[in-house]
């Protein structure tokens, strides 16, 4: 049987599977379909320092193969996280991750501090991408100035392990993703949502409430593959790879391109157990193919 | 209630018109409990531009011939493809998701279902489940016309119908809302279903009557369990999921 396990900083996980920020809710909401311990991580909902109610409603869009979305970042807040979920979840048998968002450097960093004392959350995920918030979110990711800023804020702040979710709407994500390992990221994690737009011509209005929104689904993985790829090459630190991720054979191909790990983000909605058919199917995949570790197939692409 | 993925057979595919199947699915193994007012999310295969699930209400559930009723309106390529579904094909379910009605707390409420166009679909289930717990109700079922009112002959087995239609073909001429009952008879709770115009008048008439009043709501959704935030209505306490705090609210909690 083939070693699954994987380390990102100093988290272990049980496999590489890990469910993707804002798909996953905070784990429960998929207890009833599948063991969710089995999971090597769950990310759980962007949280921001305080409580937002998000964009107004249409905020989905369905695309050939995908979706596009424009949730922007509804949460009720850290400090109810941290007084309301996190009871419900810390003692879920893998690694709790949280997702953090702001709309400025300090919003970042409190939440991060206040992430920092929980015990049961072993590394927290920071969206410095995401393009559905007006103020801030993917604006730090786009430039390397500010994602320099923000990821060496919270750096001082945070202990534990530091992963930093990527833009792909930049034109060399490979700068960006150098600039914030220099500042102390013990991971990238890439790709968040690509920028598009849906238009009902019948109505001649734009699909939804914020007129542009975030893509995934497997419309986006040949991208997202290309920047794994990229970065995974131009990074030492640790790389996880999402986009689009439907299948076990899709996640051993960004493992191949070079990812230590990978998400599973809108597959959840078609299939609310895919992450452990994933799990069963790199396992297989390992065993026919004899390796004796998930690790050997980390970049392992023959160029 | 505990939710499950579900590989359902078509047990048949009943064309009510050219823009409706009924399609009855059932199971080797007994089905899940089902509240009325809750819905399930198809899987729709061959259909390369349907990505996401579809919701579609539970429409009736026959515990003792273990059928489950999905009333289905051809309006794009997802609802197509389920109507093209052929006897003994199999069809990937979520089920059961979403809330339900609450019911009155007296037996003898005087109770009445308003539904249109493919919102009536719940409100037959409601309806059995109403008269199973010992609760007579009427329904009042608008249409365009006659050809509109879906399920008529099942209706009329568990209460009183009245109808209107736009073109006077069955029932009064006009909408729901401009039923001479509305007049007539002071309810104690109003259920309703159906398009948003229809469900808006439904709920100022229960304002201005004083008149318990829960709507069921159909936004589009991603996930229907509650995950991916996409299916929010606005409320009087903020952004909630349609798909978990809903479909069904009272019209007190919506901001109409
Ligand atoms: C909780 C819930 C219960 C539902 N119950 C039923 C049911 O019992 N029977 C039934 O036939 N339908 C029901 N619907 C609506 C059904 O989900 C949509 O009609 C379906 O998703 C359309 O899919 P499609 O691929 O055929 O059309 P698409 O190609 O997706 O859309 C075709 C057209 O229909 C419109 N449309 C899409 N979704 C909706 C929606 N949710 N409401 C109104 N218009 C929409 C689109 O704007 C577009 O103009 C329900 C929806 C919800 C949220
Ligand atoms: C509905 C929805 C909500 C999302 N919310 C967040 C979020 O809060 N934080 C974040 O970093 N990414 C968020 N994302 C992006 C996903 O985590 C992921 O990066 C993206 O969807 C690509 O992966 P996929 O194709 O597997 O879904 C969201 C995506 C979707 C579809
Ligand atoms: S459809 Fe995903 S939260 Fe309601």
């Amino acid at each position: 049987m083939a070693n699954l396990n994987i380390n990102i900083g100093d988290l272990q996980l049980k496999n590489p599977v890990m469910t993707a920020s804002g798909t996953f809710g905070y784990g429960t909401e998929y207890s009833d379909f599948m063991d969710i311990s089995r999971i090597g991580g769950i990310i759980v909902k962007g949280t921001t320092l305080r409580e937002r109610q998000g964009n107004p409603y249409p905020r989905l869009a369905e695309t050939p193969s995908g979706m596009l979305n424009a949730v922007g970042l509804q949460n009720k807040g850290v400090d109810y996280f941290v007084n309301n979920i996190y009871p419900t979840i810390k003692d879920v048998d893998t690694n709790v991750i949280v997702n953090v968002s702001g709309s400025e450097v300090s919003d970042y960093v409190a939440t991060a501090e206040k992430l920092n004392g929980l015990d049961k959350i072993p590394a927290i995920e920071l969206n410095i991408s995401c393009p559905n918030v007006k103020e801030g979110g993917m604006a730090f990711g786009t430039s390397c100035v500010s994602a320099v800023q923000v990821v060496g804020a919270v750096r001082k702040v945070y202990k534990k392990t530091l992963i930093v979710k990527l833009s792909p709407n930049v034109t060399d994500i490979t700068e960006i993703a150098r600039a914030v390992e220099a500042e102390g990221a013990d991971s990238v994690s890439l790709i968040n949502t690509l920028l598009g737009m849906a238009i009902d011509a019948k109505r001649r209005k734009p699909v939804l409430s914020t007129i542009t929104g975030g893509l995934s689904g497997p419309a986006v993985k040949p991208v997202a593959l290309r920047m794994v790829w990229q970065v995974a090459k131009a990074v030492k630190v640790p790389v996880i790879g999402l986009g689009g991720i439907m299948t076990a054979t899709d996640a051993i191909e960004f493992m191949l391109a070079g990812a230590s790990a990978i998400q599973i983000g809108t597959a959840n909605f078609i299939d609310p157990a895919v992450c452990v058919k994933v799990i069963e199917g790199i396992e297989s995949y390992l065993n026919d193919n004899n390796f004796s570790s998930v690790k050997d197939i980390i970049g392992a692409l023959e160029v | 209630m505990k939710k499950f993925i579900l590989d359902l057979i078509v047990k048949e595919n009943v064309r009510v018109n050219k823009q409706y199947v009924l399609l009855i699915l059932t199971a080797d193994e007994a089905l899940p409990p089902m509240l009325p007012g809750q819905f399930v999310e198809v899987k729709v295969e061959n259909s390369p531009n349907t990505f996401l699930r579809r919701p579609i209400s539970i429409n009736y559930v026959d515990y003792k011939k273990n059928e489950l009723w999905l009333l289905v309106q051809i309006v794009g390529d997802g609802t197509l493809k389920m109507s093209e579904l052929k006897e003994n094909d199999s069809v990937n379910l979520i089920l059961p998701l979403g809330n339900t009605f609450t019911l009155p707390e007296k037996k003898d409420s005087k109770i009445l279902l308003v539904g249109g166009g493919v919102g009536t679909a719940p409100l037959l289930y409601l309806g059995a489940y109403l008269k199973e717990n010992g609760y007579p109700c009427s329904f009042l079922l608008g249409g365009r016309s006659k050809d509109n009112l879906l399920q008529l002959c099942d209706f009329e087995s568990i209460g009183e119908v009245l109808a209107t239609t736009e073109d006077g073909s069955f029932g009064e001429k006009g909408f729901v809302t401009q039923h001479s009952v509305l007049n007539k008879i002071k309810f104690d709770a109003i259920y309703t279903c159906g398009p948003t115009p229809m469900m808006k008048a439904v709920a100022e008439y229960a304002k201005r009557t004083n008149t318990f009043c829960e709507v069921s709501l159909e936004n589009t959704m991603a996930c229907g369990i509650g995950a991916c935030l996409c299916c929010v209505t606005d409320t009087t306490e903020g952004h909630v999921c349609v798909c978990t705090e809903g479909p069904v609210f009272n019209i007190e909690k919506l901001k109409w």
